[in-house]
């Protein structure tokens, strides 16, 4: 059970540009439960990720993850726990190493990085099972690196590596927002896939709001810093894309965009 | 042709012990992205370090240890500052080197009572004590050179080795992309201050030997090794760029070379020693210049930011 309590954020305090966003916002996600996030811009939609994982810290108010208080626990001590797959593909893995290196790296997660040997030949055959799976050739070219990789291959492979060790959260912070149509939807089916076969509890946020509809098994829309539709269970599995589409554009032209 | 084959060992011994210098400078500038010009001080307190302890007859080669593990306490400094602090690297090179000044002249009088130079001409250093290559080989120089090729050879491979581990690894992709570092579940500014410590390591371990090989040490002898060391590693890392499984430590030894093969071609040419320093700032900016985006590199390197955190996320 991920748990966010009262909690309130002001962007630019004290300057003209002072932007209250979160004003006691509270939110419960239940273990299991695929999240998905709409909103428009500037909504909160983000920043309740960055919340959760440490990037930002709230002005006041706790997030309580698995019984634990971790308010205040650095950003790279929570991703012990959690998995997270930003929008831009270049950041969830190094460029500079093959996805051979970018995977052992990632296996090792959680535990010593020791002067010991970081690639095992022995593991090439399960990176290899795990790349298959995403149906895009990557698993014939191990030695090439994540630099040279497209922004679909390089996203998929960044999911890959979020999920490979055993973590409690997957955080999706708009992970197919820089690939062409083709490709994320072939990330979303991907995503799909490893999020029900590790039965992990997700929080997805995406512009793309068939995504949203389609995928997950709650849907959240938020509006400047509130969650103006909370839909899960049954009605989420009925849920069509124009019964949202009426309260996105009241939202987004609210905001003027 | 005795004159040249003089020169040429001359340069191949130099140019080997400077690669120290070099391959510490990879580990920073390349790897970490954080050019580090704590060397200045860090270089020198080597050799004043060693030419103290072997005063005081410390075995040569364990000096060579003990201005490793220097140079590592220095560069932890250096790092403390960039990842506690939040200092640009730009200012913590300045701040440490600065600082180093007197850390040296404090060492070096306290060795040498009230001295400004450490001399230990007549005492045994890792080349002229040396057995481990018989004299039948060739001329002190040549078996100087040897000796030095064994060194960097020596500290070449273990690098090679430390960047295929986990740790390796890790420290390569904290300098790449410090976000992957922290989805990792590791504190980038661990590694970071760990990577600026092995540089400056090796930084004072090149200090260490120049002085062995020089028979002296002095404050002076920092003054231009960044320049130095940086040009190298650009020389070498622009130049061999496109050398297919060449590694990046063989490229910056290369490097290194190509830059004494330089500077001592200018000094051959008849220009007196004054101008010693002005050629090493000639050829650090052709390095520039030919460099294409290394220049750019650098210049983002020295005046990258540490962030704070939450800072630049914007209100989304």
């Amino acid at each position: 059970m991920l748990e966010l309590n009262n909690i309130n954020k002001v962007f630019n305090a004290g300057t003209v540009d002072e932007n209250r966003l979160f004003d006691n916002f509270s939110l419960k996600v239940a273990d299991g439960e695929f999240v998905s996030l709409v909103g428009s811009n500037g909504s909160g939609k983000t920043t309740l990720l960055n919340v959760i994982c440490g990037t930002l810290r709230p002005d006041s108010g706790s997030v309580v993850f698995g019984g634990t208080d971790i308010t205040n626990a650095p950003e790279y001590k929570r991703a012990r726990r959690i998995g997270r797959v930003l929008q831009d593909p270049k950041m969830g893995t190094c460029a500079t190493l093959s996805i051979l290196e970018n995977m052992a790296l990632a296996e090792n997660k959680n535990k010593r990085y020791s002067l010991g040997r970081a690639v095992n030949k022995h593991r090439e055959e399960y990176f290899k099972s795990l790349l298959e799976t995403c149906g895009m050739g990557l698993e014939n070219r191990l030695g090439v690196l994540a630099g040279s990789l497209s922004g679909g291959q390089r996203q998929a492979l960044a999911l890959i590596i979020a999920t490979m060790t055993d973590i409690e959260l997957l955080i999706l912070d708009e992970h197919t927002a820089a690939l062409d149509p083709k490709s994320s939807e072939t990330l979303m089916e991907i995503t799909q896939r490893v999020v029900t076969e590790k039965k992990l509890t997700t929080l997805m946020v995406t512009h793309n709001l068939r995504f949203a509809v389609d995928y997950g098994t709650r849907l959240i829309m938020m509006h400047s810093g509130s969650a103006v539709m909370d839909i899960d269970g049954e009605r989420k599995r009925e849920l069509h894309i124009d019964d949202i589409l009426g309260k996105f554009n009241e939202i987004s032209i609210e905001c003027g965009n | 042709m005795n004159f040249v084959v003089n020169i040429l060992i001359g340069i191949v011994e130099e140019g080997l012990m400077y690669a120290l210098l070099a391959m510490g400078m990879y580990i920073t500038y390349s790897i970490l992205d954080f050019p580090d010009l704590s060397v200045d001080g860090t270089f020198p307190l080597g050799a004043v370090l060693t030419g103290v302890l072997i005063l005081h007859g410390v075995n040569p080669w364990l000096c060579l240890l003990i201005s490793f593990a220097a140079g590592m306490l220095a560069g932890t400094l250096t790092g403390l500052m960039n990842v506690k602090l939040k200092i640009i690297p730009l200012l913590c090179g300045i701040i440490m080197y600065t600082a180093m000044l007197s850390v040296n002249l404090v060492i070096i009088r306290t060795g040498t009572n009230g001295g400004a130079i450490a001399s230990f001409f007549t005492k045994s250093t890792i080349f002229n004590s040396a057995t481990i290559i018989p004299e039948r080989i060739g001329g002190f120089y040549l078996r100087t050179a040897i000796i030095a090729l064994i060194l960097v050879v020596l500290c070449k491979v273990i690098v090679d080795l430390y960047l295929k581990t986990k740790n390796g690894l890790l420290l390569r992709a904290t300098g790449d992309n410090e976000r992957y570092a922290i989805m990792l579940g590791k504190d980038p500014g661990t590694m970071k201050i760990f990577g600026l410590a092995l540089g400056n390591g090796f930084a004072a371990l090149a200090g260490s030997v120049i002085a062995q090989n020089k028979g002296s040490a002095d404050q002076q002898m920092g003054i231009g090794m960044v320049v130095l060391g940086l040009a190298s590693v650009i020389i070498g890392l622009s130049i061999f760029k496109r050398v297919k499984l060449m590694k990046g430590t063989t490229m910056v030894i290369l490097g290194s070379l190509i830059y004494k093969a330089s500077y001592q071609i200018v000094l051959e040419l008849g220009l007196p020693t004054e101008w010693n320093n002005f050629v090493k700032a000639v050829i650090f900016l052709i390095a520039l210049v030919i460099g294409g985006d290394q220049l750019n590199k650098l210049i983002k390197g020295l005046v990258k930011r540490p962030k704070k955190e939450g800072e630049n996320v914007r209100a989304e």
